[in-house]
């Protein structure tokens, strides 16, 4: 068994063997339902209805797509330039210790306040990754091992600061900053429900990156760096620089989803202000093929199968980690159709 | 010859890659002490045959037969125990052991220390010494030259009691005189009984060494014929299929130094020879040809001429001023144009478009971007009017470049060097793997830009097509540069004797 490339793969190849790759899933997500006891079509139904059967189910799903597009972006710009950034999690909580820091410390007017917040959100974000972004560029360093680490440094830190300067007085003890007044939170899309502008920003950013990418010198320079920085490099491409200015795109994208949490969702800083946000975005980017419009569809995908998860273990007493094992299984079936999109197996 | 014994029989191979037929019914036969030319042009499937006689590949149909007894398809290890050594052309040598441990390596189980040691090294001077392959059995593998780690490679074969060798392009790393000694070694081996198939696309080297022919081309067997019984030029028009001549441009007419190097000098960068004290004047309307056996330097001069890298001492002058902060943006700034020696790794972006690497060497400034925005209108322009032109075949401007061949490939990538109206033209390796069409091609583009004023650097290890093109030579060997040589000065004998750094007043 061999693989062969394919020149010139047709439309049935590029858009059947990823739809294959769905039905793989709901397949083995219904295989799950039945080991736990559940009727399969019902659980499937549920994870539908939970995710998108209500006006109230849609507006969550959104809600929860909403930090995951910044952060895939974030790993889909990076990854464009062949940049491994794995630390999403901890530029996202840098963002969000900014949001915290200009909105409960510096006294701020509503207007002024956010887009104060959300700037300086974006340069904490560039800064987290510009260090391990100039270790690789200067020392050659591993930016996977150093993004990576980053995390966990990110995370102690923040918890320190939760524990200390920065804990709420009147918080009863948990590890909580103070909450960032109403007028400096991102107003609602629509009144009365729970869908802010965070998303607007988000689907903003998508298209701000697609443009970047496909009508800029910068964008250009990226995917010319990420597919072959040889001969970037010898057509005159600054390879160090195109990596630094990347880098600085990724992390301030991915610090503006700790800023639209904190400011459009939970007005405060916890340690469980993201459960894992950073992460999913790497499956929601390579999901998506690194393309900045379809990160907006793959982080609705994996946002509405865990909403929709969450609801059907509720009604139908299936555990939730079905929803970790389907987003999983997407990813794998997606990546092995990737593959098989651009390659087929030959025998002998 | 017909009533020799037969050794090796390939009848009706097969092999397809996708679209692509490698190799279409290839049969031929082997006989007993004869020495068996392969022969054609890069992509002719020489490789590709090799491989499924050793089993890494399995043939689409066809069978191999090796004294008689049918190989399995696609098991490694069963050409070598019956008999068939190889040389390939990258070695497989450990370079931080001895020569011994080198050819013993994989004959004998790694827990048996020492045993038989004696008995093998008794054996290894024994046969270096009937096959004429001088080398020291304790010397380390990594302090050897090239000729005599070729050496290594054909004892070890040897050692394994080979009945058959092959040899894949064995002179392309070595001096003439290495040759020479390479082609005495193939004698004696073919009169012990030996069989050798020797691939190879150098003409002379296959009059000179060979008994039979068989030239490949498009993966089929196009012509076999005795060497006796034919002359280079029949052979040469076999491999591709019609007469070919190498251009006899009449000499240019030497204007001012576009580009000097003076004292050069640039550190070896891994195991690549860096230069030592290289003086050398790139004048306009003249075609510097540098000749020398690859991996002498040739690889920093050529990266230093098109700014990837800068002097480390010494002077880099273009245009009469020193140069400083020399960078590959420099370099086109100044008016290089630089076709490269890989074009595949360096000289183009496979995953992009024709446009998008058109416009590679000249995407920051106007027209094809302002302020940071691209203007790909004007680029499509730029590449439709190179695949016009230069007559670039190509489904299209929006078409991977990867769909394209060789040489269509070069075409744009001298078309993107050309266009931008270059003082100086680095080309290195130009012509390397294309076919005859895309090879008249690009040398008559290169003499057309020297008529036009254009300061011509040619690398290449062809030397006929050195002394073809070049107005004056220079010859480089291990980071060294020779004095000049007008063209027809040297003999090809003479040149080879400087490619194998006599002559030099440095000597290393």
């Amino acid at each position: 068994m061999r693989l062969e490339p394919v020149a010139a793969p047709g439309l049935a190849r590029t858009l059947g063997l990823p739809a294959l790759a769905i039905a793989a899933t709901v397949v083995v997500a219904s295989a799950l339902a039945m080991l736990a006891g559940a009727n399969p079509f019902a659980t499937l139904g549920l994870i539908v209805k939970g995710a998108a059967g209500s006006k109230f189910a849609a507006l969550e799903t959104l809600n929860r797509a909403t930090p995951l597009i910044f952060t895939g972006l974030a790993v889909a710009v990076a990854f464009r330039a062949k940049l491994w950034n794995i630390g999403a999690e901890a530029q996202l909580y840098a963002g969000a210790l900014m949001t915290v820091l200009i909105g409960t410390q510096m006294g701020l007017p509503g207007p002024v306040a956010i887009p104060a917040m959300a700037i300086a959100a974006v340069l904490a974000g560039a800064l987290v990754l510009l260090g391990p972004v100039l270790l690789k560029v200067r020392l050659g360093v591993d930016e996977v091992v150093t993004t990576l680490l980053f995390n966990f440094i990110m995370l102690l830190f923040i918890s320190m600061l939760l524990e200390g300067p920065l804990k709420d007085p009147m918080g009863m003890g948990w590890p909580k900053s103070e909450a960032i007044p109403r007028d400096a939170r991102l107003p609602r899309i629509v009144d009365g429900l729970r869908l802010h502008w965070g998303f607007g920003l988000a689907l903003i950013s998508a298209v701000v990156v697609w443009v970047i990418q496909v009508k800029t010198t910068l964008g250009y320079e990226i995917r010319a760096v990420g597919q072959n920085p040889q001969a970037a490099r010898f057509a005159s491409i600054p390879v160090g620089r195109v990596m630094v200015k990347t880098a600085l795109l990724s992390g301030g994208l991915a610090a503006l989803a700790g800023f639209s949490e904190v400011a459009g969702l939970k007005g405060n800083l916890t340690l469980d202000l993201s459960p894992g946000f950073g992460y999913t975005g790497i499956v929601v980017a390579m999901l998506a093929l690194l393309h900045p419009l379809g990160v907006v569809v793959s982080a609705l995908f994996v946002a509405g199968i865990f909403v929709g998860a969450d609801s059907m273990s509720r009604a139908a007493e299936v555990p939730t980690y079905i929803a970790d094992i389907s987003v999983a299984t997407a990813l794998l079936f997606m990546v092995l159709a990737i593959l098989l999109t651009r390659f087929r197996v030959v025998r002998g | 010859m017909g009533a020799r014994e037969v050794v090796l029989r390939l009848e009706g191979i097969t092999k397809r890659f996708g679209k692509l037929t490698a190799n279409d019914d290839v049969g031929f036969a082997l006989h007993r002490g004869e020495v068996l030319a392969l022969l054609g042009e890069n992509g002719a499937g020489k490789t590709t045959l090799m491989n499924i006689l050793f089993g890494h590949y399995t043939a689409d149909a066809g069978t191999v037969e090796v004294f008689g007894q049918a190989l399995p398809p696609g098991a490694p290890g069963a050409a070598l125990a019956a008999g068939v050594g190889m040389v390939h052309q990258h070695f497989t040598l450990a370079g931080n052991m001895t020569v011994l441990e080198n050819i013993l390596l994989g004959t004998r189980p790694l827990l048996a220390p020492g045993l038989g040691r004696a008995a093998a090294r008794a054996r290894v001077e024994q046969l270096s010494r009937d096959f004429g392959l001088a080398v020291h059995p304790d010397a380390k593998v990594k302090t050897l030259s090239v000729g005599e780690r070729q050496r290594v490679e054909i004892l070890k074969a040897l050692y394994r009691d080979a009945r058959i060798l092959i040899l894949d392009e064995p002179t392309a790393v070595l001096t003439p005189q290495e040759s020479d000694a390479l082609f005495e070694t193939l004698k004696k081996a073919v009169a012990q009984g030996l069989s050798i198939i020797f691939i190879s696309h150098k003409l002379h080297e296959v009059t000179a060494v060979s008994d039979r022919v068989i030239v490949l081309r498009h993966g089929r067997v196009v012509g076999e014929v005795a060497t006796d019984q034919t002359d280079r030029h029949r052979i040469a028009e076999m491999m591709v299929g019609a007469e070919v001549a190498l251009p006899h441009p009449a000499l240019g007419t030497p204007g001012a130094a576009l580009m000097e190097l003076r004292d050069v000098s640039t550190p070896p960068e891994g195991n690549r020879t860096g230069l030592r004290r290289v003086t050398l004047s790139l004048k306009a309307g003249q075609i510097t040809g540098l000749a020398g056996v690859s991996g002498n330097g040739q690889g920093a001069l050529a990266d230093l001429v098109s700014g990837l890298i800068a002097p480390d001492s010494g002077e880099l002058r273009v245009a009469g001023q020193t140069v400083a902060g020399w960078s590959p943006r420099a370099a086109l700034a100044a008016g290089v144009g630089r076709i490269p020696e890989d074009r595949h790794a360096t000289g183009s972006i496979a995953d992009f478009t024709l446009t998008e690497n058109a416009v590679l060497e000249g995407y920051a400034r106007p027209p094809f971007s302002r302020a940071g925005w691209m203007d790909w209108t004007r680029a499509r322009a730029h590449a439709e009017g190179i695949i016009e032109k230069y007559d670039v075949r190509c489904p299209g401007p929006e078409a991977r470049i990867r769909l394209l061949s060789g040489g269509n490939m070069q075409k744009l990538i001298l078309g993107r060097a050309l266009e931008a109206g270059p003082k100086i033209i680095l080309a290195n390796q130009p012509v390397r793997g294309l076919d005859i069409g895309a090879l008249t091609y690009v040398q008559e583009c290169l003499i057309a830009a020297r008529d036009a004023g254009a300061a011509v650097l040619l690398i290449s290890e062809d030397l006929d097509e050195i002394r073809a093109l070049s107005d004056v030579i220079h010859v480089m060997s291990e980071g060294r540069l020779s004095p000049e040589f007008p063209r027809g000065s040297k003999t090809p004998a003479e040149l080879g004797q400087w490619m194998a750094g006599q002559g030099f007043s440095d000597a290393a």
